[in-house]
């Protein structure tokens, strides 16, 4: 019961345009797996927020998606410049991000609250200079 | 509402996915900031925006949503056509601007989103 289907995902840094392309994988796979709607929106749009902001703040990663029959874990990994006070950027309007990529529609500060507001769980690991990791859990219903 | 009755009261031009025009949208959303569209919106919502790139699409794929009205006057890439008809998303442009866009829907009882 506890094997995991395995997923994984280069996140190309530098085309903010295919950004999101892991995350409609992973929608189209978990539909085929049969997942209930809720379920696999809340992985959805929590796994694209992080897709989205692995390409504005980190040029890129990786992303590893497991799924078991009770839950689906999203992990995301980057070698950017690290994020420099968790708590402030949990908050919801703070962000980062610079004036170029608000005109892209994103950067308004709500794509970490987004991916705890959609997720169980969720655990930022960040280290200046070196990365973050960000592994999300969301059960199933 | 359908979307077939959006595109009267918005004055609106369909610029794919004519075949879907019966598909019913409970509320509708005004934003060109993707995240907020993503924090607040359940499904069968109609996305208006400002916003051309191809990540409108996108989001509106994450939520699964069926409309996307582009208001004043913008028009997506091919690009980005090719993307909504492969998903099934209509998109409409309108010359109107956003307040009265999503204003005309209101007032024509298409619930607020939420």
């Amino acid at each position: 019961m506890d094997e995991a289907l395995k997923f994984h995902f280069v996140i190309d840094g530098d085309n903010f345009t295919s950004a999101g392309e892991a995350s409609v994988e992973v929608k189209k796979k978990l539909r085929q797996l049969g997942f209930p709607p809720d379920v696999i929106r809340r992985v959805s749009i929590a796994m694209y927020e992080g897709e989205i902001n692995m390409v504005i703040h980190a040029r890129g990663g990786v992303a590893d998606v497991l799924v078991y029959p009770d839950r689906i874990v999203i992990i995301l990994e980057d070698h950017g410049p690290g994020i420099e006070d968790i708590d402030l950027a949990m908050q919801e309007g703070y962000s980062t991000a610079p004036d170029s990529v608000r005109a892209l529609g994103f950067g308004a500060g709500m794509g970490l609250p987004n991916m705890k507001r959609y997720t169980e769980e969720m655990h930022i690991e960040s280290t200046l200079g070196v990365g973050t990791t960000i592994t999300m859990v969301v059960n199933v219903q | 509402m359908k979307i077939r009755e959006i595109v009267p009261l918005l004055e609106a031009e369909i610029l794919c996915c004519e075949d879907e025009l019966d598909v019913e949208v409970y509320n509708a959303c005004g934003s060109d900031m993707m995240s907020d569209v993503l924090a607040f919106v359940k499904d069968q919502t109609a996305l208006l925006t400002g916003l051309v790139n191809p990540q409108v699409i996108r989001t509106a794929m994450m939520v699964d949503m069926r409309c996307i009205v582009f208001v004043r006057g913008k028009h997506p890439t091919p690009e980005m056509i090719a993307l909504a008809e492969e998903n099934r998303i209509v998109l409409l442009s309108t010359g109107l601007r956003m307040y009265e866009a999503c204003g005309r829907l209101y007032v024509s009882h298409l619930a607020k989103e939420g």
